[in-house]
């Protein structure tokens, strides 16, 4: 008897029938904010969330491939859609989450003006961004790059990270002067953490929006569904905002 | 339909060049080291073999990672290269050859070692007899009859530096033509779920591997062995 109870324990098998356990695929970019709200979504609801931050194409192919996700928090709007449209995400439970922004950052402070100018200075060695083709905050950069018309320029100076999180680690640890990076990976309770930095405007690359979908696999779980509800309710949002992501 | 496109080449070009160049940097770095490892009766002799092994328990993040520091800016190597007027070593190929070399050190040191080990002290007591000068001893006794583990450490050598995909990842930069490798340029491809293009390169991966594996177990009697 007592070993069983130990192997609950250590397995976490045996909730008691009340509570029940969501599994949440979500983008790496959101996993601080959404480690707080699941905090808060458990206290108030009992149940149990377990989340499994990733790249979103490496957790698309883990979906297609029968992981045990209940809910997908992507880092783009394309991605749910996708899922939906082949069968592995429950029709009209797709919405966007958060609007992510785009800031040029530097570990240093005074290196960044707060129009951006030094990206016309040109007087860095690297600019760090996230790979394009599979990031969108890399794809973003870039458009924001192209329509400031340094694109051409500053080819030379770019290094990618593989997803916007290595990008930060570039530029964190010096190796980088600048980069492009999420907003929310260094905006904490409504002001910048370290460093100096630019809030790239809005109007120069289209809306980063990231998008939420209740996986087929989550369908029928209660719990799955109420914290899809508790995402968008007051709580959650003050959590967004306040990581630097618009709504 | 073209199989492969430019920048696939390009990855598989930079593979190569780079793998060539890690593996002739550490037939000459890891011979004495293994020379030292097989002979010495030094107390650090266990200090010394676990630091040659640990790129092999150690995950490619720990590395990559502390490399990143340890080359950045900030960092003891960086400040070094600076000073040198080399600048910094992340985002640069020889950054990769650096990185690559402490990656791959265990993979061409042991195989080395093992076969110097093996000749035991005789044949060098024969040619001290001969009058023949440790220098000579070591060309006309121990690089012939090491010959296998040499070979055997020069293939290992290769072929690990050619699937190194971590380090690179972490320090590469994923720069084109520079830091973009083959391991980097098919993660790079399932990420944005071009999976046609990245059974291309993958299959020809696993095609390459099983080759270089089969030369090693037809050529090296040590490595049959063991």
């Amino acid at each position: 008897m007592r070993s069983i109870v130990v192997l609950c324990a250590v397995f976490g098998v045996c909730s008691p029938a009340w509570a029940d356990e969501v599994a949440v695929a979500v983008a790496a970019n959101f996993s601080a904010p959404m480690r707080q709200i699941a905090d808060e979504f458990e206290r108030a609801s009992g149940h149990h969330v377990r989340l499994s931050p990733g790249a979103t194409g490496a957790l698309y192919a883990q979906i297609k491939n029968g992981a045990p996700f209940d809910l997908l928090l992507a880092a783009d709007d394309e991605t749910p859609a996708r899922l939906e449209r082949e069968g592995n995400a429950v029709a009209a439970t797709r919405y966007t989450y958060a609007i992510g922004k785009l800031v040029l950052w530097s570990a240093k402070p005074g290196v960044v003006d707060d129009k951006g100018g030094v990206l016309r200075q040109g007087n860095f060695e690297r600019l760090a961004i996230a790979n394009p083709k599979t990031a969108p905050y890399g794809e973003a950069a870039v458009e924001a790059l192209t329509r400031l018309g340094l694109y051409a320029g500053l080819q030379a100076k770019l290094v990618q990270g593989n997803s916007i999180a290595q990008a930060y680690q570039f530029v964190a640890s010096g190796n980088a002067e600048l980069g492009l990076l999420a907003l929310s990976q260094v905006w904490k309770d409504g002001a910048l953490v370290s460093g100096s930095a630019w809030i790239v405007p809005e109007s120069l690359y289209a809306p980063i929006r990231q998008d939420a979908v209740l996986l087929a696999r989550g369908a029928d779980k209660a719990a799955a569904l109420a914290l899809l509800q508790f995402l968008k309710g007051d709580k959650a949002r003050a959590v967004i905002r306040a990581y630097g992501y618009g709504l | 339909m073209t199989a492969l496109e430019s920048q696939d080449w390009s990855a598989i070009w930079l593979t190569i060049k780079l793998a060539a160049t890690v593996t002739l940097l550490l037939l000459l770095l890891g011979t004495p080291i293994a020379w030292w490892l097989a002979h010495t009766r030094s107390r650090w002799r266990s200090v010394a073999s676990a630091l040659v092994a640990m790129p092999i328990v150690l995950p490619p993040t720990v590395l990559g990672f502390y490399l990143l520091l340890l080359m950045g800016p900030d960092g003891p190597v960086g400040r070094a290269t600076q000073a040198l007027g080399i600048g910094l070593l992340p985002f640069t190929f020889g950054g990769l050859v650096v990185a690559s070399t402490f990656y791959s050190l265990p993979f061409v040191v042991q195989p080395i070692q093992n076969a110097m080990e093996a000749i035991g002290p005789r044949p060098l007591e024969v040619a001290a007899t001969l009058r023949a000068s440790p220098w000579d001893a070591f060309w006309s006794v121990v690089v012939p009859l090491a010959r296998p583990g040499f070979l055997a450490g020069a293939i290992l050598g290769f072929a690990h530096t050619v699937g190194e995909f971590g380090v690179v990842l972490m320090i590469g930069g994923n720069i084109p033509g520079v830091t973009r490798v083959v391991s980097v340029q098919i993660f790079d491809h399932v990420e944005a779920l071009e999976y046609a293009r990245a059974h291309w390169l993958a299959a020809g991966m696993v095609g390459f591997s099983f080759i270089v594996l089969l030369l090693l177990y037809t050529l090296s009697p040590q490595a049959r062995r063991s």
